[in-house]
């Protein structure tokens, strides 16, 4: 008898938990769930053409939000190619051409390695709760599963998207569906994830889709996490420029 | 009876000198003015072939609908075999592959950072195949400004504006950023080996020309090309011919639903040049046929006149009996002569300079320099043009009208009556 109240407060509890948190609680267990203090990771991005579908393997090295590098592993074209990102600025180095050329301006308006996202996407690591204000529009059930429907606005000036909508799962705290908007409202992309699993105490998707609305006839890029390990010690000759270059 | 009359025409000068001078004249202009006209809508034509549309050009339906994006991801496939098909099927047309690019070229300092940086929009075109006619068509022998033609896929040569707003000159090197085929990222490694200036207004003002092996290395584009060029193997572009040429083409290879299948497109359909080739052919058309009928109506004239001014001359014949059908036959064998004459030697020197406007030209870049930028690809230097028809063309107002003058003047033969032809002596 006492095992069935303990069960039935804890479930209680649990309900009335994801109820009763405010807009800035689910926006920052997002963030916590999305973001830590490192990362690295080995991933597959499958980049769906019009012609063609491409896989990508990388490796990244994610140090909180303002560093991150990327080395391309296959396919034989990319290998060798690496990315570095420090703050705001970003290098790309090439074998091809062994120049280290930073992207800037207009460039980080491109595609990243002719996928559905662009460098403005990568560089917006900054958390959610910094850069748009956030209401709750409802709940709603999709595959049996019960999700916020998050609308957020930017606050800060010259962000790529200055609307988004999002559809957050009540048990993972994850944006399972998101819609990006421009500042004309019109919808610029989509991203889906799936394949949730808990890694290191953290519900995290194993699988991101993203899709840019404005490509005809793009079928998106999809984007495999192979694994992940948070909070690893990276040293922090990893992010320094010469690295690029070895 | 032609050695007599043309004894006669020889001997009188007043009946000779000046109408083979007003033939002479009138056939000139008229042939100089066609060559002219011809000359600007080829050359017009030949320009914007060789830049950008060729007098009939092969991409894919979905290259078509995003041209302007340069889309290379819809690029046509298996170029190789596609240009060697185009060339059995069409022999009167010879066929080259072509890659168009966009992207940004980034000049490095001695320790590779980047010194300058600049848009730049390049060409990959065929200029290393043994049997290519590209150098040929560019005039790049005659358009090289600084350094030598490109000899390796990794050689570049630069618009003279491009180099100097990049400061670059021959024997750098300068590193291409854009994207491959598939969209991805791409840095690559050119040389430049020279400097060009088309003298074709704005249109080389950010351009690259590079041979298409080093773009499909750059771009990922392995036996593919943006487009397939066809030029008629004597570089007149015949509009007929091509859109016929695109219509039959189509029927048999393109398919509406497949965005990856081939389809062809004539000069006419591309940057706005269809309004081009129907205003250049009716004006051009205008100007010369109001310029026949002038020049016929003077010629009709002086038959009239000659026939006139020989009023006495007639008289007389037919008084000493020679019959009014006589008289008639033997003038105008006279204006057929006389037009005859006049024409060849009009032929001659409309020919002649056709043929010095031909090789010389008129420049006037500084009215085309003035012009901020323009779809229309036109030249710096107006060319003239020796076609097979201005060969003949001056005949229809050089013998037609002055027979037909002569003619009309020699109906009042019939109306002199014997009596007052003898009044008329008498007097």
């Amino acid at each position: 008898m006492i095992k069935i109240v303990i069960f039935l407060l804890s479930f209680s509890f649990l309900l009335g938990q994801s109820d009763e948190m405010t807009v800035q609680d689910i926006i920052k267990a997002m963030d916590d769930n999305l973001n830590a203090k490192s990362r690295v990771l080995t991933s597959k991005m499958i980049v769906h053409g019009r012609r063609a579908s491409r896989t990508i393997e990388s490796r990244n090295w994610v140090v909180g939000i303002d560093q991150a590098f990327t080395e391309y592993l296959s396919p034989p074209r990319e290998a060798g190619t690496k990315m570095l990102k420090l703050y705001d600025k970003l290098w790309t180095y090439s074998p091809q051409t062994d120049r280290v050329i930073q992207i800037s301006g207009h460039m980080l308006r491109q595609s990243v390695m002719g996928s559905d996202m662009s460098y403005n996407d990568m560089m917006e690591d900054r958390p959610l709760e910094e850069l748009y204000e956030a209401t709750l529009e409802g709940s709603v059930l999709i595959d049996g599963r019960d999700h916020w429907i998050m609308h957020l606005e930017a606050k800060v000036k010259g962000l790529s998207y200055s609307k988004r909508r999002a559809w957050i799962d009540k048990e993972y705290l994850l944006p399972m569906k998101e819609e990006l908007y421009g500042k004309s409202g019109k919808l610029l992309k989509t991203s889906t994830m799936d394949g949730i699993k808990k890694v290191q105490g953290r519900w995290f998707p194993s699988r991101f889709i993203f899709k840019d609305e404005l490509k005809r006839n793009s079928k998106g890029t999809e984007w495999r996490i192979d694994d992940i390990e948070f909070d690893a010690e990276i040293p922090k000759s990893r992010f320094s420029k010469a690295k690029l270059r070895k | 009876m032609i050695k007599f009359l043309t004894k006669g025409i020889i001997r009188d000068r007043s009946r000779s000198l000046f109408p083979v001078l007003v033939v002479t004249l009138a056939v000139a202009m008229i042939i100089f003015f066609q060559g002219f006209f011809t000359g600007i809508m080829n050359s017009m034509f030949l320009d914007s072939a060789v830049v950008s549309t060729g007098h009939v050009k092969v991409m894919t339906r979905g290259y078509k609908e995003e041209s302007q994006l340069l889309p290379n991801d819809l690029a046509l496939l298996g170029t190789d075999q596609l240009v060697n098909e185009l060339g059995q099927d069409y022999p009167d047309l010879f066929w080259s592959p072509r890659i168009t690019f966009g992207g940004l070229l980034d000049v490095p300092d001695e320790n590779g950072e980047t010194q300058a940086q600049g848009p730049v929009l390049a060409l990959g075109i065929d200029f290393l195949s043994p049997k290519s006619r590209q150098i040929e068509i560019w005039k790049l022998e005659r358009r090289l400004i600084d350094g030598r033609l490109p000899e390796n896929a990794n050689e570049a040569l630069l618009s003279t504006r491009l180099a100097g707003q990049l400061g670059l000159s021959s024997g750098e090197t300068v590193t291409l950023i854009g994207s491959t085929m598939y969209n991805a990222f791409t840095t690559f490694n050119f040389t430049v080996v020279g400097t060009f200036k088309l003298n074709l207004g704005p249109v080389d003002r950010q351009m690259m020309l590079v041979d298409i092996t080093g773009a499909r290395l750059a771009l990922d584009m392995e036996n593919a090309s943006s487009e397939i060029l066809g030029y008629t193997n004597s570089l007149y572009y015949d509009d007929t011919a091509a859109v016929a040429l695109r219509g039959r083409y189509n029927k048999i290879n393109s398919d509406s639903t497949d965005i990856f299948s081939p389809i062809m497109m004539a000069l006419r359909d591309t940057n706005q040049m269809g309004t081009m080739v129907d205003y250049m052919s009716a004006a051009s058309g205008l100007i010369v046929g109001v310029f026949l009928v002038i020049s016929m109506i003077v010629l009709w004239n002086m038959g009239l006149m000659n026939g006139l001014r020989r009023y006495g001359e007639i008289g007389m014949r037919l008084a000493m009996g020679e019959s009014k059908g006589q008289v008639y036959r033997s003038m105008i064998m006279e204006s057929v002569v006389i037009g005859f004459i006049g024409t060849i030697i009009g032929t001659a020197m409309g020919l002649g300079l056709t043929y010095y406007m031909q090789e010389v030209g008129l420049d006037y870049s500084d009215a085309m320099e003035s012009l901020g930028s323009t779809e229309i690809i036109m030249s710096n230097v107006f060319y003239a043009q020796v076609t097979p028809e201005l060969y003949y063309i001056g005949f229809i107002p050089g013998v037609l009208a002055t027979v037909l003058g002569t003619m009309l003047a020699g109906r009042a033969i019939y109306k002199r009556e014997m009596a007052q032809l003898f009044k008329e002596l008498e007097t």
